[in-house]
Parts: structure tokens; C-alpha cells; sequence
């Protein structure tokens, strides 16, 4: 199965200082272990909120608003698309990310039927 | 155990840090001990050790290395036992010049285990087992998986399966297969022998030879894994890189080859936007790095580019056909096969006509080795039926479902069979 993995780092998503090199250094380990198990198949780092836009629909209107955006904590300051055997292996490789803060979020990426 | 909802929760996660572990703890005592079958009743001892322990304990922190230390105490036992045995065979006259595992032992734990499984890789598909054999080694070993889920895969009965794992692994032992990365001239036959056997459970999934489903996408799924931790294990190898791209390629129509109740759907009618467009993207990226590698294309390479042109076309009219042609007339110089040679003739058909593909398959007709492939007169079949020969088609299509094992197949073939009698 598929899984997407999105990172809510809390208010650290918004940070626009770069991690320590420490922690980046961590992370790329961990990263690099997951590439070695065949388990990535996607990745990818987001620019803060400040940058982004939404698209409100509402019947035929559409509404653009500008970042930065407020509710914090589900902010995504990244993903990962894992290839994974069990939703359990995918928790159990999340479990061992080099993170001391923030709520990461698995959810089963269900096969798209013919559009 | 009582099975309660704690106890089953850690039988879930052990069950998951097993499948993450074991080709690693399996790699590494192997190494150690220098056989597969002791190696992985080492690291099975680690794993009963974790279903008694963690379901009260916890899952530890660092599972990994839990079950890794667990593993290296019965390692450390066994070893000593068998010095003592080489010994007491010592102090009877017997030479015991052999070199004691025991020796890199504690450098050994702590080091990168990437060699360890490549060497495990090189040993489970060693050329000295049947292709068989091999199969099922390595999803054992490298797959984790049980002998149920292996003979669930295969549709083989599960004694069947277990016996081939024993006596893979009794064979390994009584031809002295040593544990090592193959250098050298060794290397590349030994290499072909991995990529052969990966796609071989690839294909397995791709087109169930037998059975009631069209596709296994499990099977498909542990052979890209495997595939995709050795391209990170053997980032230099070109052909890796095109097994992988050709995996990746096939796989990416993997949902669109199924109809809606499970009938097969042919490439050209499927319905591209049911591509997954991660899939075509890894395998062109997989191509790119393959070709760059190489300067020319190896045969997994070659066929990822065939896979390439089809996925490059928006639609099937699109599709490239002199390329692909080509292309396997490259592959027909490089690696010439039968099945090949009948592919290519599907491809001359589509790039010059029927006829000049009927030429291609005609000569095909009296191989001793294509006698009893279902896709022979399948492709035979629908080339006589565009040149308008429906009674001589039909007929094709009628043996080839006579042929084939795979039930989904066999209605898809006859129901051309039936159109054929019908125009």
C-alpha cells in the first residue's frame, strides 16, 4: 500500500531558519535509511504558509486568500509517499524519525478509479 | 497469551518490525556465521525472544538493535559450541585449519549492514540453486516473509514451499557457497542471476501464470522493494537501475490492466488516465540514470525503454511504433529469446502492418520452446484477425485459451475467439 505521510511540525513549519545542521544531519540518516529499505517513493519539503494560497469554493465563487495561514498546528511543513506493506510498518518506521516535536499524519493513499 | 487488545497490538508491531528487520538481522548473522540456514534460525530465536517479551515490556525503543544483540548472544553461543567441536576434533587429529567466524565478530556488529545484505542478495540467488528455489529464498530471507505468504503468492501447496526453502538452504551449505559481494568477471553473471530472479516474482504478480486473479500486486510490489534496495545498494549498475524502471514502468499500469470484474484489459485499450503517474515518472527517471550509466542499454534497460514509449504516449495512436521496433531489434541482438522475437513481431505489426508481423510470428511457429506459450497463437491470432482471416483467427485464439492457465485469460481469449466467429 501506499501511504502519505504528512508532516505537522507545528509552529516550526512556519520557521524561516534552516534546522541545525545536527538536526539535518539526523534527518538525512533517517532518510537515507528509508531509501535503503526501498520504502520512499516521493518527498517533499514545503515553503512556509507566508508563500501559499488557498482557493475557497463556494458554488460557482471561488476565493483566493493569501498566507500566512493561522490554525499552526495542521500546518504541513512536508511529505513523504512511502511504499509500505501494512499501515502498522508505516507507523513503525515513523516511530523512528529523528522528530522531538509536532503531530505526523498516515493516511492510505486508495487507488484513484478511472476519472 | 490471552490475545487481548494490548497483546494483539504488539503482535501488530512486531509483526511490522519483523518485516523491517529481518532481511538486515538475517544479513548480518549470515556474515557471522557464514550460512543462511543457521543465520535465520538465529534471527527467528531473536523474534520468538520479542513475542514473549514485548507484549508486556513494550516495544523497546530501538527494536532494531534489541533484536540484533538478542540474535548475537545465540550467535555467540553457537559459534563457541562449534570451537569447542573444532577442538575436541582438533585434539582427535582432525584438521580444524578452517578460519573460526568468531574472529571479526565484534567489529562486525556495528558496521554498515548495506554489504551484508548485497552479499545475502548474491547467496539466496545463487546460480547453484533451481530458479525455483531461489524465488522463494529470497522472499524468505530478503522479503521476510512466511512460507503461507510465500505459497499464497505462488499458489504452491505450503509443504511445497517449505521443502524447496530446506532444501535450497541444505544446498548452499553442501556446495560451500561462501557468503561474499562476487568481484570481477564472477560479478556480473552472479548480478544477472539477482536481477533474473527479482523479475521473475515481479512477473509473477504482473501476469499470474495461474489462477483466478489476472494480477498478485503484492508479488509486484515486494520485487520493486527488493529492486529499489538494491538500486541503493548497487547505485552503479546500469541494469539494476532498468530492472528497476521496468518494474516501475509496468507497474504504473498495474489498476488499469483489470477491468471492473477482474477481466483483463489489454495495453492499447487501456484507459491512460488510470496510469499512476508517480510509478511513469520513477521508471523514466530510473531509464535516464540507467542509460547515463551504461552509454548503451543493457536488456533491462532496453525494455524499460520499450515500456517508455508506451508510457510516453498520450494515447495508444500516439505510440512510437518504429521506436519500439527498434529497440527490439537492439534487444533481439542483445538477449535473443523467442518470447522476445514474438514481441517484436507485435511491434512490426503495429509499425508496418499486420503482414509484415505475421511474417515474424510465422517463422516462430515450429520453436520447440513456444510449443505449449499461450501467447504465441494469441498474437498470431489477433494479427490474422486485422488482416481479415477471422476463421483462421479464431482458431488461434481458441488454442491459445486451451493454453493459457490463468482463468481470466482463458475468458478474455475465448470471448475473442467467439468475435471472431461472429464476424
Amino acid at each position: 500500500m501506499r501511504v502519505l505521510i504528512l508532516a505537522k511540525e507545528g509552529e516550526r513549519s512556519e520557521a524561516a531558519t534552516p534546522p541545525t545542521p545536527a538536526a539535518m544531519a539526523e534527518y538525512q540518516r533517517f532518510n537515507e535509511e528509508l531509501v535503503k529499505a526501498g520504502v520512499v517513493v516521493g518527498a517533499g519539503r514545503l515553503s512556509p504558509s507566508s508563500q501559499g494560497k488557498r482557493v475557497q469554493f463556494d458554488g460557482k465563487k471561488r476565493r483566493v486568500i493569501d498566507g500566512p495561514f493561522a490554525e499552526s498546528k495542521e500546518l504541513v511543513a512536508g511529505y513523504w509517499l512511502w511504499q509500505v506493506r501494512s499501515m502498522d510498518e508505516a507507523l513503525e518506521w515513523l516511530k523512528r524519525a529523528p522528530y522531538d516535536g509536532g503531530t505526523f499524519e498516515v493516511r492510505e493513499v486508495s487507488m484513484h478509479e478511472g476519472v | 497469551m490471552t490475545g487481548g487488545a494490548p497483546a494483539s497490538e504488539a503482535h501488530r508491531a512486531i509483526e511490522a518490525v519483523w518485516r523491517i528487520e529481518a532481511a538486515r538481522l538475517i544479513a548480518r548473522l549470515a556474515r557471522l556465521v557464514g550460512d543462511i540456514g543457521t543465520a535465520e534460525e538465529l534471527a527467528q530465536d531473536a523474534l520468538v525472544a520479542a513475542l514473549e517479551q514485548w507484549p508486556a515490556s513494550g516495544v523497546p525503543e530501538r527494536p532494531g538493535p534489541w533484536l540484533m544483540a538478542t540474535a548475537r548472544h545465540r550467535a555467540t553461543d553457537l559459534i563457541r559450541r562449534r570451537r569447542t567441536l573444532e577442538r575436541k576434533y582438533e585434539e582427535l587429529g582432525r584438521d580444524a585449519d578452517r578460519d573460526p567466524a568468531g574472529q571479526e565478530f565484534d567489529s562486525a556488529v556495528e558496521e554498515d549492514v548495506g554489504d551484508d545484505l548485497l552479499g545475502l542478495m548474491f547467496m539466496a540467488c545463487h546460480p547453484v540453486l533451481s530458479t525455483d528455489a531461489r524465488v522463494a529464498l529470497t522472499l524468505r530471507v530478503l522479503g521476510g516473509l512466511t512460507t503461507e505468504e510465500i505459497a499464497r503468492g505462488f499458489l504452491t501447496p505450503v509443504p511445497s514451499i517449505a521443502q524447496r526453502i530446506v532444501r535450497a538452504k541444505r544446498t548452499l551449505t553442501e556446495a560451500h557457497v561462501r557468503f561474499e559481494v562476487p568481484v570481477g568477471s564472477d560479478r556480473a553473471a552472479r548480478l544477472a542471476s539477482v536481477l533474473e530472479v527479482i523479475y521473475l516474482i515481479f512477473n509473477e504478480g504482473y501476469s499470474a501464470t495461474a489462477g483466478e486473479d489476472w494480477v498478485r500486486p503484492e508479488l509486484c510490489e515486494e520485487a520493486m522493494r527488493l529492486g529499489r534496495i538494491l538500486v541503493a545498494l548497487a547505485p552503479d549498475e546500469s541494469e539494476v537501475h532498468g530492472l528497476v524502471a521496468l518494474m516501475e514502468l509496468h507497474a504504473s499500469r498495474l489498476h488499469a490492466r483489470v477491468g471492473p470484474s477482474g477481466e483483463p484489459v489489454l495495453l492499447l485499450e487501456q484507459d491512460r488516465s488510470r496510469w499512476d503517474r508517480l510509478l511513469v515518472g520513477r521508471g523514466l527517471a530510473g531509464l535516464e540514470r540507467a542509460t547515463r550509466l551504461s552509454g548503451g542499454m543493457g536488456p533491462y534497460a532496453l525494455q524499460a525503454a520499450i515500456a517508455a514509449c508506451h508510457a510516453r504516449a498520450a494515447t495508444a495512436n500516439e505510440t512510437d511504433w518504429p521506436r519500439i521496433v527498434a529497440l527490439y531489434d537492439a534487444l533481439a541482438q542483445l538477449a535473443p529469446s523467442p518470447v522476445i522475437e514474438l514481441n517484436r513481431a507485435v511491434a512490426v505489426g503495429m509499425a508496418f502492418g499486420p503482414s509484415a508481423g505475421l511474417d515474424v510470428v510465422d517463422a516462430l511457429v515450429d520453436e520447440p520452446s513456444l510449443k505449449a506459450y499461450h501467447l504465441l497463437p494469441a498474437v498470431r491470432g489477433d494479427l490474422l484477425r486485422k488482416l481479415g482471416r477471422f476463421d483462421e483467427a479464431g482458431d488461434e485464439f481458441t488454442r491459445a485459451a486451451l493454453l493459457t492457465e490463468n482463468a481470466r485469460e482463458r475468458e478474455l481469449l475465448q470471448r475473442r475467439a467467439a468475435e471472431c466467429a461472429r464476424t
